[in-house]
């Protein structure tokens, strides 16, 4: 136990992975000392009994071969820890590192903008601070409570200001990727999302189709619950349609509740701008009307913002997949033996995963997923696939004590090698997310897996299709072309976007 | 406003996760990450409460209010009386004590050593015994210097017949007290109480007392925020190092000695007494501190800490909108040096009223400008500035009229924020002596120690919820 040392969970994941590294260490996890934390270290067997928690201070434990090299071991982390930063140099004297939000003021004091990503119980605290200092927030953590989230944003909007989040995984202000965010062309399209990985599709479409953003605003899941009533989303269309670089509004959520669909579908048609809404899996023509477009996926949501900011004619989106796909299906379906049925899904974003169990649903029937679209299609056990099986491994069920999917790729690799023995499996339906906050190299961490799982395949004389649509741009710091021409290489048919792969998949698989 | 974020420069302060801000960077955006931690030690309903404090308007006015008061104060040293005549509803068989409020039982050995001395002196008891006896019999009142707005420094005890400093605030008319200072070695403040001891505060009661009260009222007394001042550019931090400043009053206060028609042999120990003690001084900063503390005391909202007192178990702090409230936490241990022979096993906790010269933006806050105790703390004069910078960060303001030459004669930082402590994590830095925890060894060594965070926390719990 180090005393008063505080630490973000990621850095003391990839510092636990550092420690797990020590010769003759088998496992490792430093973690601050809080309740829930000490819990999971006794479930897994690392503390014998709960210690009493103090969350500001920071707790290593390791196992290994003998005490010699456990001893080392903590030695070696307590001394990484507590290394003093490397001074200066210059003989002056050491300051303090901004502690708190106000102190951050203090060192740069034209600051508009609060990123708030600490542990779920201590975000809405700073997002209070942030907020009664007049910045801007964007809260990325989760686990923050409604009862949280709605004072904050009735204080936002009283004052002016905008809470994207709490759980708003992205966003992109002024050209600036926020959170995971890719690196999208500048243009005329403003987006308000209330879903994370649904941003990241639309904006990285609307780069891949030859369009821009303008600015691109998360709200957060909860928002445009009856609870909260939008109050971010309709902030959001309302500064939107006042900017002038702004010609076309893009929404996508989530259907709402009815009464806070209202008033989004209101304030969106008082825009007087072209307003393109993707409430995914609600019926478009509900929603269209007027200024309003309804469209039924976030590609065709990208490709409809995309032509209106050209100014050009809407045309109807077709559900059929696109011909250049159309071809792909009959070679796919001669390498399936007759045992090889079912796709399984294996996802890191969560609205990816949504929208393929949606279109999976209008062609195969049954889709068995931990984010179901009815109660009995929930999946029994997350770990065992059945018949068709979507998952999505960005659940809190898969992420507790450990990163993210999207950035770390073992938890995915093995699921995929485990679907690779079933001879009922066909289809390996993935998606590949790029941008700031992913993996630098998804690519390099699928690859291997995906040849294992040929190589398991192969021996039972299987074959398995692999499917999948990457999610990025050129400019991202992974790089968009590389990452596909590297997923192709390895065999994976790549489609433009979500919607397709899972298109694919369905007509492969009928 | 929404609309002016996306006409200005996005720059963004990171709270959490530090790839976010790289990512920032990399970009072309501006980027600030904080090294942040749970405040209020992750308590999260004070976290919550402390959120609301920050910058609402109506504390922030309050504070201007405290704050103003606490830098208008002028505070004049004006004479010396018995207690029993300078402060007012003092009991007569009451003994103060420093720190937050005690019982006999509970008070460290230094601090009984001082109240039996003081039995003994009062005349209370024949004695150590029967001292002892009557302490524990409850019939001698206990209570702290402070709620008779004295402060005495190491057990800070005075009783009804000691000679004290009477310090008045010209600005609002409020006055303050303090004990006289012994000397080192065997002294009260220190727990020793044998005759030498009490022979002594015989004579500071009989000669020094009306010596320096016939000295100050011709003089129409002696401003001393200036004497600080000087002695701030003269090495002193006017807590632990007071050599500089003793010197400075010794100056003002001789000419008017020789003009009393004091006897010469008295004459000569007077000015003896005071030459040979660098801290003759001390005592009269920490009521000159309090002065200007206690009239910013009692401002509704504001969370302006008043005292910060430790009575050797407990340390203590008031805060301006908290009212008569002491917020305590078990006393720290003081890292330090050592006298030759003693060790840290030897010492008493954190013991005395004078960290309200930290209270009032001297002592520790002003380390920088005392390189010359830099070593009791095992550090640099590099380090001392830093000490001072970091109190920056936990201050509402400066003090114009206290300026540091280390520091490129910037202002010191002055008036303690509860809210900013509790939100930074920062706790106070504090220079003091270390008593050794037996009655009567006197003083062990010197260090430093930090006030403990949880007082400051309490206090955040307790403020008043503001209106807006």
């Amino acid at each position: 136990m180090i005393k008063n040392l505080y630490r973000d969970s990621v850095s003391l994941m990839q510092f636990s992975e550092k420690l797990r590294a020590l010769e003759g260490i088998a496992q490792a996890s430093a973690v601050m000392a809080t309740e829930n934390n000490i819990g999971l270290l006794v479930e897994a067997g690392l503390l014998a009994s709960a210690v009493p928690p103090s969350p500001n201070d920071l707790l290593i434990v390791v196992a290994g071969r003998d005490e010699a090299s456990t001893g080392a071991a903590l030695d070696s982390a307590e001394a990484m820890l507590t290394a003093k930063a490397a001074d200066a140099g210059d003989g002056g004297v050491r300051r303090v590192i901004p502690r708190s939000i106000q102190m951050g003021l203090e060192s740069m004091p034209s600051a508009n903008l609060a990123l708030i990503s600490t542990p779920g119980e201590y975000a809405a605290a700073e997002a209070r601070k942030a907020l009664q200092f007049g910045l801007h927030v964007m809260m990325f953590s989760d686990n923050v409570s409604m009862e949280e989230e709605i004072p904050l944003k009735q204080y936002a909007r009283a004052h002016d200001l905008f809470v994207m989040g709490p759980d708003c995984g992205t966003a992109i202000i002024n050209g600036i990727p926020l959170g995971f965010a890719n690196v999208v062309r500048r243009g005329n399209i403003g987006v308000v999302a209330a879903s994370g990985t649904g941003l990241q599709q639309v904006t990285s479409l609307i780069d891949r189709f030859g369009a821009g953003i303008t600015q691109a605003i998360g709200t957060g899941g909860h928002d445009l619950k009856s609870e909260v009533g939008g109050i971010t989303m309709l902030q959001g269309i309302e500064a939107l349609a006042k900017d002038k670089a702004t010609r076309v509004i893009l929404l996508v959520s989530k259907p709402p509740s009815p009464d806070v669909m209202w008033n989004v579908l209101d304030k969106a048609s008082k825009s007087k701008k072209p307003v393109v809404v993707e409430f995914i899996g609600a019926d478009p023509q509900t929603i269209t009307g007027g200024n309003i477009h309804g469209v039924k996926t976030l590609e065709d949501a990208a490709r409809a913002a995309v032509l209106l900011s050209k100014g050009r004619a809407l045309k109807r989106f077709s559900n059929a997949l696109p011909a250049k796909y159309k071809s792909l299906v009959k070679p796919a379906q001669k390498k399936l033996k007759k045992g090889q049925k079912y796709i399984r899904g294996l996802f890191s974003g969560g609205t990816f995963c949504y929208e393929t169990v949606l279109l999976l649903r209008e062609s195969l029937g049954s889709v068995y997923s931990n984010t179901p679209i009815k109660k009995e299609e929930k999946i029994p056990d997350v770990w065992k696939s059945q018949e068709h099986t979507v998952i999505d491994l960005g659940d809190d069920l898969f992420t507790q004590g450990r990163p993210h999917p999207m950035i770390d790729f073992r938890l995915r690799n093995e699921r995929i090698v485990q679907e690779a023995k079933n001879p009922e499996t066909a289809v390996i339906l993935l998606d590949i997310v790029l941008g700031y906050g992913s993996n630098m190299d998804p690519a390099g961490e699928l690859v291997p897996a995906i040849r294992q799982a040929r190589k398991i395949a192969a021996k039972a004389k299987r074959t398995i299709v692999f499917i999948g649509s990457v999610c990025g741009t050129d400019s991202d710091p992974q790089n968009l072309s590389r990452q596909e021409a590297r997923l192709r290489e390895a065999g994976v048919i790549l489609t433009d976007s979500n919607a397709q792969a899972a298109r694919l998949a369905a007509a492969i698989v009928s | 406003m929404i609309n002016k974020l996306f006409e200005q420069e996005l720059q963004v302060i990171n709270v959490g996760l530090s790839s976010f801000a790289e990512s920032i960077r990399q970009t072309g955006g501006k980027s600030l990450q904080l090294d942040w931690r749970p405040p209020a030690s992750g308590n999260r309903a004070i976290g919550m409460k402390l959120a609301l404090l920050v910058n609402d308007p109506q504390v922030e006015a309050a504070n201007r209010t405290a704050f103003e008061r606490f830098l208008s104060a002028q505070p004049i040293l004006i004479g010396v009386d018995s207690a029993r005549n300078a402060i007012p509803h003092l009991g007569e068989r009451m003994l103060l004590h420093a720190g937050p409020p005690l019982e006999w039982e509970r008070m460290c050995g230094p601090m009984q050593g001082a109240i039996i001395g003081a039995i003994l002196y009062e005349g209370w008891a024949e004695d150590h015994g029967a001292a002892r006896k009557l302490a524990a019999s409850g019939e001698i009142a206990f209570a702290p210097c402070h709620h008779f707005g004295a402060v005495g420094p190491m057990s800070g005890v005075i009783s009804p017949s000691m000679p004290v400093w009477i310090v008045k605030n010209q600005d609002r008319g409020n006055l303050s007290f303090s004990n006289m200072n012994e000397g080192l070695g065997k002294v009260l403040r220190f727990g020793a109480n044998d005759a030498s001891v009490l022979d002594r505060l015989r004579w500071l009661e009989t000669v020094l007392g009306p010596a320096m009260n016939a000295a100050l009222r011709p003089l129409g007394g002696v401003e001393l925020r200036p004497i600080i001042a000087q002695a701030l550019h003269m090495g002193d931090e006017c807590h632990n190092r007071n050599a500089a400043a003793s010197s400075l009053l010794f100056k003002k206060l001789t000419p008017a000695l020789l003009k009393t028609d004091l006897p010469s042999s008295d004459l000569a120990r007077v000015l003896e007494f005071m030459a040979g003690n660098d801290h003759f001084f001390l005592n009269i900063s920490m009521a000159c501190c309090k002065a200007m503390l206690d009239a910013s005391h009692g401002v509704e909202h504001s969370t302006l800490v008043t005292a910060m007192a430790r009575n050797g178990v407990e340390f203590g702090i008031r805060v301006s909108g908290t009212g008569d409230a002491w917020f305590t936490a078990p006393a720290p241990t003081v890292a330090g040096l050592f006298f030759p022979g003693y060790s840290q096993a030897d010492a008493a906790p954190d013991l005395g009223d004078s960290a309200i010269t930290e209270t009032a933006g001297i002592g520790g806050f002003a380390m920088g400008a005392a390189p010359a105790i830099v070593q009791f703390v095992g550090g640099t004069p590099q380090d001392a500035i830093a000490y001072t910078r970091e109190m920056y960060h936990i201050t509402m303001g400066i003090n114009g009229g206290f300026t540091l030459p280390s520091l490129n004669f910037d202002a010191s930082p002055a008036g303690i924020d509860a809210r900013k402590v509790v939100d930074t994590g920062i706790a106070p830095v504090i220079n003091t002596g270390i008593a050794h925890r037996d009655a009567g060894m006197g003083q062990v060594g010197a260090g430093i120690t930090r006030a403990p965070l949880a007082c400051f926390e309490q206090a955040v719990a307790a403020l008043g919820q503001p209106r807006s």
